[in-house]
């Protein structure tokens, strides 16, 4: 049963780098220049998935991401990595969407794909880090989802089961298809691309989808982008939860004597 | 209507803590707005977590209750909260930010076509062009920069918090409220992904979060070859252990037991970060402690800027003349 596996996949600030971001206090912009940018590493796990369903059951697999035109190359990793075809949602339109709008604009991408069996995302990212955008591109898909997953096992009929990990052990989860699943890092261990599947990525296809494409596949204008975002940025300042410290000096065991009277001093032992 | 709805959740029969510190803050935020805390409970038959609820501050309860809603069912339990909010149309809604929670927030806020925020690490209304709003804050970047974030005209406006982020207040069982318990209408359609069954995992009998005491170790015990020195602190102390990412990634403590922004939230009374040079996604987790003492040999490692009390020096001599101290103390 060939199936075709969509993995939604996103360009992200290297964390690595956080560091180096800084923040103009007047003009409240986020300064990013010097932070490489890498592939979201929960979505290389996803794609990893994908790759090992198509081992097994057949089919194709494509790429997705909504963003500025560099994250092209995000696309291109993917299908270096075995990804078939990829497609770039890039458009001023989309731009300053929060996460309900970016899975407004991800459907409507995916509605303009043709039949799916499997949408296999990374369960969050390392930028907004809020886990939203699965369930809700399942939602405006009419279809159903499952997050936290560690191990999927596609069945016969157009079913998966699925562990899903909480709080004290897992879920087993039946999904009918297509459905949206979201992985952890323990569902695998990704491969790296290839040399021959870097050569190979350069022949395939990449097809940019326009806003224009999402209206066509039911997307309202109005709801893309900031315009489409009903939460928005009001503020951005630097953390400032400092303390006083007291350096304890001394030899070793002046240290130790020190710390513990201060600590008693303190009631904290 | 200016009323905040709580999503309660239920672990195995029991509302979860995160739950009552959902509570305790849509009560605080209810005290501006003029509105009401409603909770909502959805499970088997979960009524009888309602006088517990109100005793946090609930003045409502909504128990939705079906045998087939026993265990989290995603569509299910969507439907039927979106259900609940297009017929309160409350100001608020918040959900704590367990894994459950941040599944089923996302799915109920693109129902309603509404903002939701996540992990969210302070809440409160302020007054803006005129209409009182819910300020969001989050942190950015790892934890250097923070962001406020408002949801200008959807309503509900939903944010979930991560477990411990926020305080638990203190329940006055002599409180009363209303207890509405409603059989929901469901069909097929909300099981497309059904949960079969829970399977518990290997007990920790980790409690992180109730420790008194907590010595956490980082990336500086690499030279030490382990965690050794970590684990004895914490045995000296009386305390529980724990760990930074670099710690987890090395193996040296179980997933529970780190300690930061995709990890967790403590505020013991003292905590103890040997060989970490805290990186704000760490410091986050335990900067609402009482007293947090460092040691680190790096004099310029961020950490000392939001420790009480610092040390300089190498961990392997230090901490062992640390753990004889209280010994001997403790024989005296």
């Amino acid at each position: 049963m060939a199936l075709h596996i969509i993995v939604p996949v996103k360009q992200v600030p290297d964390p690595e780098h956080f560091e180096k971001i800084t923040l103009n206090r007047e003009t409240g912009s986020i300064n990013r220049a010097g932070v490489p940018s890498i592939t979201n590493p929960l979505d290389r796990h996803a794609l990893e998935e994908a790759l090992r369903q198509k081992e097994t059951a057949g089919g194709k697999i494509t790429a997705l991401t909504m963003g500025p035109p560099q994250a092209r190359k995000v696309i291109e990793d993917a299908l270096a990595m075995g990804a078939d075809e990829g497609a770039l949602l890039c458009d001023p339109l989309f731009a300053g969407a929060d996460t309900l709008a970016t899975a407004r604009t991800l459907s409507a991408g995916i509605r303009s794909m043709g039949a799916y069996d499997l949408i296999l995302c990374g369960n969050d990212t390392v930028d907004g880090a809020t886990g939203q955008v699965p369930a809700q591109i399942a939602t405006f898909l009419n279809i159903p989802h499952v997050t936290y997953v560690r191990k999927l096992d596609i069945l016969d009929g157009g079913k998966a089961v699925a562990e899903r990990k909480v709080e004290g052990g897992y879920l087993k989860v039946e999904v009918v298809l297509p459905a949206v699943v979201s992985v952890l890092k323990e569902i695998n261990d990704y491969r790296l691309p290839t040399v021959m599947g870097i050569m190979e990525a350069a022949g395939k296809q990449i097809r940019e989808i326009t806003a224009s494409v999402c209206r066509e596949f039911g997307a309202d204008e109005e709801k893309l982008g900031s315009k489409g975002s009903p939460t928005r940025v009001a503020d951005v300042f630097e953390s400032g939860l400092k303390r006083k410290v007291a350096i304890i000096t001394g030899e070793p065991e002046e240290i130790a004597r020190a710390l513990v009277k201060k600590l008693r001093k303190l009631e904290a032992i | 209507m200016k009323d905040i709805v709580v999503w309660a959740e239920l672990r195995e029969g029991k509302v979860v803590d995160v739950s009552f510190e959902m509570i305790t803050k849509a009560v605080e935020l209810g005290d501006t707005l003029g509105g009401s805390v409603i909770a909502v409970v959805i499970g088997d038959t979960c009524s009888s977590c309602a006088n517990e609820l109100i005793s946090y501050g609930a003045d409502r309860v909504v128990a939705v209750e079906d045998s087939r809603l026993a265990l989290y069912q995603s569509g299910a339990y969507a439907r039927v909260l979106a259900d609940v909010l297009v017929d309160r149309a409350p100001e608020v809604t918040l959900i704590g930010g367990t894994s459950v929670g941040m599944d089923l927030a996302p799915r109920v806020a693109a129902i309603l076509e509404t903002g939701l925020t996540a992990h969210c690490v302070d809440l409160y209304i302020d007054t803006i062009d005129g209409t009182d709003q819910l300020v969001q804050v989050v942190p950015g970047w790892g934890g250097k920069i923070m962001i406020k974030i408002l949801c200008p005209e959807q309503r509900p406006q939903m944010a979930t918090v991560r477990p411990g982020v926020m305080e638990k207040g203190i329940p006055d069982y002599s409180r009363k409220g209303e207890i509405v318990a409603m059989t929901p209408d469901l069909n097929d359609d909300d099981f497309m992904a059904r949960t079969l069954e829970f399977v518990k995992e290997k007990e920790t009998g980790v409690v992180l979060e109730s420790a008194d005491i907590v010595v956490s170790g980082g990336f500086g015990l690499y030279a030490s070859g382990g965690f050794q020195l970590v684990e004895q602190l914490a045995d000296a102390l009386g305390g529980e252990v724990a760990g930074t990412r670099p710690a987890f990634d090395h193996g040296w403590i179980t997933e529970e037991r780190m300690i930061g922004q995709s990890g967790k939230t403590l505020r013991p009374r003292l905590f103890v970060s040997v060989g970490a040079s805290g990186a704000m996604h760490y410091t986050t987790g335990f900067q609402k402690a009482k007293v947090i003492v460092a040691i680190d040999r790096n004099p310029d490692a961020p950490i000392f800027t939001v420790s009480d009390i610092g040390i300089v020096g190498d961990l392997n001599t230090i901490v062992p003349r640390i753990i004889e101290e209280l010994q001997e103390k403790k024989i005296q």
